[in-house]
């Protein structure tokens, strides 16, 4: 536990040292929510109310995807995890020596990445919705708290499913064919291009309860205290959440097993 | 590969200021080919990965143009345009910033080449360092995003109310060449920035991919303001609000001045020339890393 807990502070450090870039992705960010929000506030002055959404929802739903962006990096169609170049490169054979699990170790790295972007970049972005769209705020500590548990329960979705494009790199010797679908993909069924619910009513539900939802529509319909596609209200979208994490991150290590017993690494 | 020719002869005679001339116009351009072919050469080892890659960014552009018919499809019009209409505007400013990607993206990777020292191996080689860093890994996965918005802008055109003349081909033409320079341009001068700010590639992007998600919808959705500094300020209005409006013929909903429909290729050769002196200022005022 020590170790993993050095390493989730070596990755907030290491990522705290690129001052200009945060400051550059903020404004990206903003940016990008900004054109969002004003588009779905051009649909919703036509139609106030889709689906159970309103003009809010909507605005809050694209501030909380641009907020977990850093969190997530659902967005990225570059690898977005050292592990990945570490596989093309066969210095995975490194990682692989440690006396620690190989997915534990991404997983405490890409936290402390994580944590930090949250902090200083989502946090900043999210507040940047609040003030120039009305984007909605929790009401209290409560609410607060099941919020940021599930931001968290949403970073480690984000990890599994990164993880996973990742390992596929064992077997296609280069991942950054699925890094690029998923990259493109991956925002369209987390809701941040649209919000799930302007969906067609039967992709829109089948899509809910996706993993990739839980990065972005169920931290967004949490925020907003919405009824969860699984039903059970609040806990319900965490428990979807937990779910997803759980499973993916089961896969993670056990496709980790049979992917280090087939690896070769060439000497030299 | 043998091909050594610089340009076909233009002159009849071998040496004539005018043949002089056009050697120095479009050496850069052969230059730029060759380099460009390269790289398509070298994407070609790798052909799974090369598909694969394409069908994602066809998959992308796909994704954002159900995007825009699910928007349309709730709201009906948006500042008065059809879905159609929409589609229009979306495709006319998805080709220009593919083609404007795929020939001069790579500029935005100016700061990898001044931190890992490639851009002064760039600089001592008898090319322009501008084509160099332009042609760099020129990839044609790109076509993969421009081939998807040509059809999605044939969709649109064979169902807005359009006069099928010779006149609004030149005026599709055109609107097509300057557009794809206006973003040529805002990607080079938002690359230069690297040259002053490290890590500046990222808020380069708020405008050139930001650009690009705000211009594919009628910009008249985002209010007077924000249009005003999207025309007056990075003129991207240019490159497919201010042209559709002429196509179809339609009242500008914010009242701006109405001459501003014919402005498109004044303003993308204006724009040239500020980035070309952009760069020539970046470049006189780089320092390398010595790395």
């Amino acid at each position: 536990m020590r170790v993993h807990f050095a390493v989730y502070a070596r990755g907030l450090r290491r990522h705290s040292t690129y001052r200009a870039a945060l400051v550059a992705g903020l404004v990206t960010n903003s940016v990008f929510g900004a054109i969002n929000a004003m588009v779905l506030l051009a649909v919703f002055s036509a139609r106030p109310e889709i689906n159970g959404y309103d003009a809010t929802d909507a605005v809050t739903q694209v501030f909380v995807g641009q907020m977990l962006i850093t969190v997530t990096m659902v967005i990225s169609a570059a690898p977005s995890l050292d592990l990945a170049d570490r596989v093309r490169t066969g210095e995975v054979a490194i990682d692989l020596l440690r006396p620690v699990s190989l997915q534990n170790w991404c997983l405490a790295e890409d936290l402390g990445r994580a944590t930090f972007g949250f902090l200083f970049r989502g946090v900043p972005t999210f507040l940047v919705g609040v003030v120039l769209f009305g984007a909605v705020v929790p009401s209290g500590f409560v609410a607060a708290s099941l919020f940021l548990t599930s931001v968290v329960l949403a970073s480690l979705v984000g990890f599994a499913l990164r993880y996973l494009y990742a390992l596929c790199g064992f077997w296609m010797l280069d991942s950054r064919g699925v890094w690029a679908v998923s990259g493109l993909l991956g925002p369209v069924l987390a809701g941040m291009i649209l919000p799930l619910p302007l969906f067609p009513p039967a992709v829109g539900d089948v899509l809910r309860l996706l993993p990739w939802a839980s990065m972005v529509q169920i931290p967004a319909e949490i925020l907003l205290g919405k009824e969860s596609p699984t039903g059970g209200g609040v806990l319900g979208g965490l428990a979807l959440q937990a779910l997803w994490a759980a499973l993916l991150l089961g896969l993670g290590a056990w496709l980790t097993s049979v992917a280090t017993r087939r690896v070769v690494i060439q000497g030299g | 590969m043998a091909d050594t020719r610089l340009v076909p002869a233009v002159g009849e005679r071998d040496d004539g200021p005018l043949r002089r001339a056009a050697t120095t116009v479009l050496r850069p351009f052969g230059d730029y080919r060759r380099l460009a072919w390269l790289w398509v050469r070298a994407a070609a080892q790798y052909p799974l990965s090369l598909v694969l890659m394409s069908l994602a960014v066809t998959v992308g552009v796909l994704t954002q143009v159900g995007a825009v018919v699910i928007v349309f499809g709730h709201a009906d019009t948006l500042a008065g345009f059809t879905v159609y209409e929409g589609l229009l505007v979306f495709a006319l400013a998805s080709s220009a910033f593919g083609i404007a990607d795929m020939c001069a993206g790579s500029v935005e990777r100016l700061g990898g080449h001044i931190r890992s020292g490639t851009l002064d191996a760039m600089l001592i080689r008898p090319v322009s360092p501008l084509v160099q860093v332009a042609a760099d890994e020129f990839s044609p996965r790109r076509l993969g995003k421009v081939v998807p918005a040509l059809v999605i802008l044939g969709v649109a055109l064979a169902n807005v109310d359009l006069d099928p003349s010779p006149a609004t081909v030149a005026l599709l033409v055109v609107t097509m060449v300057s557009g794809t320079l206006i973003c040529v341009a805002i990607w080079v001068i938002t690359g230069c920035l690297q040259f002053f700010v490290a890590g500046a590639r990222e808020a380069a992007n708020a405008l050139t991919y930001g650009g690009q998600a705000l211009t594919e919808y009628p910009l008249a959705i985002y209010g007077r303001d924000i249009v005003r500094s999207v025309t007056y300020v990075v003129p991207l209005a240019f490159v497919s609000w201010q042209p559709v409006l002429l196509l179809l013929d339609r009242p500008d909903p914010l009242g701006m001045p109405e001459y501003l429909r014919h402005m498109g290729p004044v303003v993308a050769l204006l724009l040239c020339v500020c980035a070309v002196l952009v760069w020539r200022f970046g470049l006189r005022h780089y320092r390398s890393t010595g790395s």
